[in-house]
């Protein structure tokens, strides 16, 4: 997967085609596999914790140590992949420096606080995971609940700001410039608070509940089509289906939400979401199709509903991309494709949430088909696959700005000779990575469950 | 004023990385060194379990450090990671292997497993603070112009100071886990393990203060304004208190009183950090770029220092409590041999 996303992504740079300095594209190349490393894995940090205590809570309040016993096993997952991130997050600070010195030197004082934020949250989230996972059954069942609740919250702090500083990327504000283009007056707060925040922010921690819920509701699907449906794999199962049905339907709101305020903040890019040549008053939308130089390959075609969408008014005039010169956009092949993938995906994500609500709301039970469960496994990997083209969506539509409108990446790449050596240890190392990460959490899964007993009570360790 | 007290909270942090992360990768150094799979399987299992709960915390130190730098000094983080791309490159290659390796090791099944992933780590335990220790070298010596230079990916962090700040990197790393190490035997009750690590903490003491010693004469040769600096007025202050607080720590952990050694050693580094801040003064990079012009404006100077304080009244009791019942052994796995004789699932565990 992950070599594939570098190569899935050297078409947009040929595309884009502003190389200026010698290693431009393989610098991208490199910031967007790692962060196509990094966002998955930070999925898990998102929202994994409020699972695992919403499922140690359920242990509390009924006794049932199955409770317990997913709650244990998923918190071990949980170590292990914020291991990773960490790991990850901590190439992602060094690649900010080693590929955009420029970007950093100029524009460090203003985002710069954001990041700062961040650092601490992720403190504190390192310091209580450790409390947490390794405080099982030594501290008292309520306070190591409460050990817990610091994980959930640094990870919404941590993220947010992160996000905040992308969100800055896309709108930048919270600063002035003088007549030499050099920044002052910086307003760290106001940066941070940009307009691109809020949507990205919340659609960000929604997508993170969604990826992790179809994710883990597609293992323990594979377990339930293998015939495993004791109580353990059916908690196992219910609650991060319950997380992916509450999450898919509210993200398409959410997505609507952000279509709206990039029509406003960024109008370039949404006119390369919909491959709109030229300004058009009453734009129509076309579904689906396959964007290739220039033209959309099948889809339908809905009259005036793009302006609907972006404006909330059929008539609105919507920008297009012969609004700037041709050196200003982005490559809109990607960008538009990414869009359809993750909308497409979106949608059908939502879908399986409402039936999974309407057959436990009208007979209170799962669904029996096997296609249910084959969808589920087929969903995990999809998730994934809409939460990348994603982030594609919006930074590659961004192109060819890294601060926009303000700084394009060729003047903020760094102009080290070494890159492509670097990229390629990179791939192999995150390959690398990848395999022992798999095979070591499949070993994970199939030790069997430690034994517990009822709630409170002395614990009966089974040694592996 | 701002400037001097956002450089100040840098070195604090760097000075918490180089000695808690410091100590992190010393571990990797014993663990590497620990003997044949049977024989340094007690020490490897009891390094994996004193530091498991803990290891993050002081990772993040480091994230600390970079993003101190990039807010508050801006037009020096540019230039410093355009010239030194190698080496810092190399070093977060090598925390990528460390700490997956670390993580995953405790769920390998088998003993090649367990000890191919064991050497990766404690390979990547040796690099990293090496590279790391390299760089800072580099920028010690005057090798990072003001405006960047990346025509000189290798010569600009392999010169003599380069290299030797390199090598006391790892020294001074591997003799703070020493000394941590038989405090937590200790407190562990593995009195066996304590005096192995009392033994290891006063050899690496001995090589550290020896490379330390020699090292001013290489200093002298190849960079002789910061050798002036290290040698006169405050920097001379600074060195002389850490040489003292290294003797003291030596002497503590003879008499094997190994809890007040781990103050005192972190106060050896501390003070050796801040000689070299006093050293290169005014400047940041020296002979190219002072402080003043290095950092960010008033206000994101003001808003980062406020922040911080802040932050620090979250994370130092959070700290104390994860570092207290770690203590206390409130956390952790029991320490098990690691790579000892097979049983067919818990080689590793
Ligand atoms: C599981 C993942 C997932 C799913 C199902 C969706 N999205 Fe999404 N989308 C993301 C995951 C994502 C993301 C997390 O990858 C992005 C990248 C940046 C961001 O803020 O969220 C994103 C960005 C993003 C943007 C660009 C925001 C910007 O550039 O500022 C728009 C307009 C949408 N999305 C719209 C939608 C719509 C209309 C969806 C509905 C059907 C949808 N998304 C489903
Ligand atoms: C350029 C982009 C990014 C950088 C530089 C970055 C940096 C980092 C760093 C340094 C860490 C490790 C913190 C630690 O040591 O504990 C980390 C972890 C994390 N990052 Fe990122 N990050 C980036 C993108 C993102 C994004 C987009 C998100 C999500 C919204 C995110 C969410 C997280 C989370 C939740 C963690 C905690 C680790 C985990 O739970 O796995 N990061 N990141
Ligand atoms: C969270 C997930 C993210 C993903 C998957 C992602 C993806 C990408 C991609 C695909 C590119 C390459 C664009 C191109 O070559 O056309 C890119 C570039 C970049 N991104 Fe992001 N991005 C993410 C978040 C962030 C965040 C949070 C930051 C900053 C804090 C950031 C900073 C950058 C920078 C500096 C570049 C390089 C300059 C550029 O090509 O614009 N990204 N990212």
């Amino acid at each position: 997967m992950l070599d594939g996303i570098a190569s899935l992504l050297s078409p947009v740079v040929a595309q884009a085609d502003t190389a200026s300095q010698a290693y431009l594209l393989e610098a991208r190349q490199m910031q967007a596999l790692s962060l196509g490393v990094h966002i998955p894995l930070v999925c898990f940090g998102i929202s994994f914790p409020a699972i695992v205590l919403f499922v140690e809570g359920l242990w509390l309040r009924t006794g049932n140590p199955v409770y317990k016993q997913l709650a244990k096993r998923w918190s071990k997952v949980m170590l292990i992949l914020f291991a990773i991130g960490v790991v990850t997050g901590t190439i992602l600070s060094f690649e900010l420096g080693l590929l955009w010195p420029n970007f950093m030197e100029r524009w460090g004082e203003v985002f710069g606080f954001a990041f700062a934020l961040e650092g601490v949250a992720f403190f504190v989230e390192a310091i209580f995971i450790a409390i947490y996972v390794y405080g099982w059954d030594r501290l008292p069942p309520r306070l190591h609940l409460l050990s817990g609740l610091p994980i959930v919250i640094a990870g919404i702090v941590g993220s947010s700001m992160v996000i905040a500083v992308n969100g800055w990327m896309n709108t930048p504000q919270g600063f002035e410039l003088d007549a030499q283009g050099n920044v002052t007056d910086v307003d760290p707060v106001g940066a941070l608070l940009n307009r691109n925040l809020w949507h990205e922010e919340v659609h960000m921690y929604v997508a993170g509940f969604i990826v992790v819920g179809a994710l883990v509701g597609a293992v323990y699907s594979v377990a339930w089509l293998r015939g495993r449906r004791d109580h353990y794999h059916r908690a196992g199962l219910i609650v991060p289906l319950a997380v992916l049905a509450l999450a898919a339907p509210a993200q398409v709101v959410i997505g609507d939400w952000a279509a709206r305020t990039v029509a406003e903040t960024q109008p370039v890019k949404l006119a390369a979401f919909e491959g709109l040549h030229e300004t058009t008053e009453g734009a129509d939308l076309t579904i689906g199709g396959v964007y290739v130089d220039g033209k959309v390959y099948g889809g339908i075609s809905i009259p005036d509903l793009l302006s609907l969408l972006a404006f909330h008014d059929p008539n609105a005039t919507v920008q297009g991309l012969d609004s700037v010169p041709a050196e200003d956009r982005p490559p809109v092949g990607w960008v538009r494709n990414c869009f359809q993938i993750m909308v497409g995906i979106g949608t059908l994500l939502a879908l399986l949430g409402l039936w999974f609500i309407y057959v436990r709301w009208r007979h209170g039970r799962l669904p029996q088909t096997k296609w249910f469960y084959r969808a589920v496994i087929a969903a995990g990997p999809l998730a994934l696959v809409a939460l990348i083209c994603g982030w594609i969506v919006t930074e590659v539509g961004r192109q060819p700005w890294i601060v926009y409108e303000l700084m394009r990446v060729e003047e903020a790449v760094t102009g080290a000779e070494g890159i492509p050596v670097g990229y390629a240890t990179l791939v192999v190392v995150y390959i690398g990575l990848a395999t022992i990460a798999l095979v070591m959490l499949r070993r994970l899964a199939r030790k069997p469950p430690e034994a517990e007993t009822a709630a409170g009570a002395g614990d009966i360790k089974v040694l592996p | 004023m701002l400037e001097e007290l956002a450089l100040i909270v840098l070195l604090v942090g760097l000075t918490a990385y180089a000695v808690l992360g410091g100590a992190d990768f010393g571990a990797g150094f014993w663990d590497l060194v620990a003997g044949g799979p049977q024989r340094g399987a007690r020490m490897r299992g009891f390094i994996h379990s004193a530091m498991g709960p803990v290891w993050e915390a002081n990772h993040v130190w480091l994230i600390f450090v970079l993003v101190m730098a990039w807010t508050c000094f801006p037009n020096a983080f540019g230039p410093l990671m355009q010239t030194l791309y190698v080496p810092l490159f190399l070093a977060a290659v090598g925390i990528i292997f460390r700490g997956s390796a670390y993580a995953l090791r405790g769920e390998a099944a088998t003993i090649s497993e367990a000890r191919s992933l064991g050497a990766l780590f404690a390979l990547s335990s040796i690099l990293t603070p090496f590279f790391f220790g390299c760089a800072i070298g580099a920028i010690a010596s005057g090798q990072v112009p003001a405006d960047g230079d990346p025509s000189r990916p290798f010569d600009a962090w392999t010169g003599p100071t380069s290299i030797l700040i390199g090598v006391l990197a790892v020294a001074t790393g591997a003799y703070n886990a020493a000394v941590f190490l038989a405090a937590d035997a200790r407190r562990a009750g593995l009195e066996d393990l304590a005096e192995a690590f009392r033994r290891r903490a006063l050899a690496a003491a001995v090589v550290a203060g020896a490379i330390a010693l020699g090292g001013l004469a290489v200093i002298n040769s190849d960079a002789p304004e910061l050798f002036d600096g290290l040698t006169s007025g405050l920097g001379l202050l600074a060195v002389l208190a850490s040489a003292l607080a290294g003797l003291a720590t030596i002497a503590l952990v003879a008499r094997g009183s190994f809890e007040p050694a781990r103050y005192t050693s972190a106060v050896a580094v501390g003070a050796i950090v801040a000689g070299w801040a006093l050293a290169q003064r005014p400047d940041i990079l020296p002979g190219e770029l002072t402080l003043d012009d290095a950092a960010a404006g008033e206000p994101t100077l003001i808003f980062v220092l406020v922040g911080v304080v802040f932050a620090l009244a979250i994370i130092l009791p959070s700290l104390f409590v994860l570092f207290r019942m770690k203590l206390q052994g409130r956390l952790g796995e029991e320490a098990a041999p690691i790579a000892g004789t097979t049983t067919e699932e818990g080689g590793a565990r």
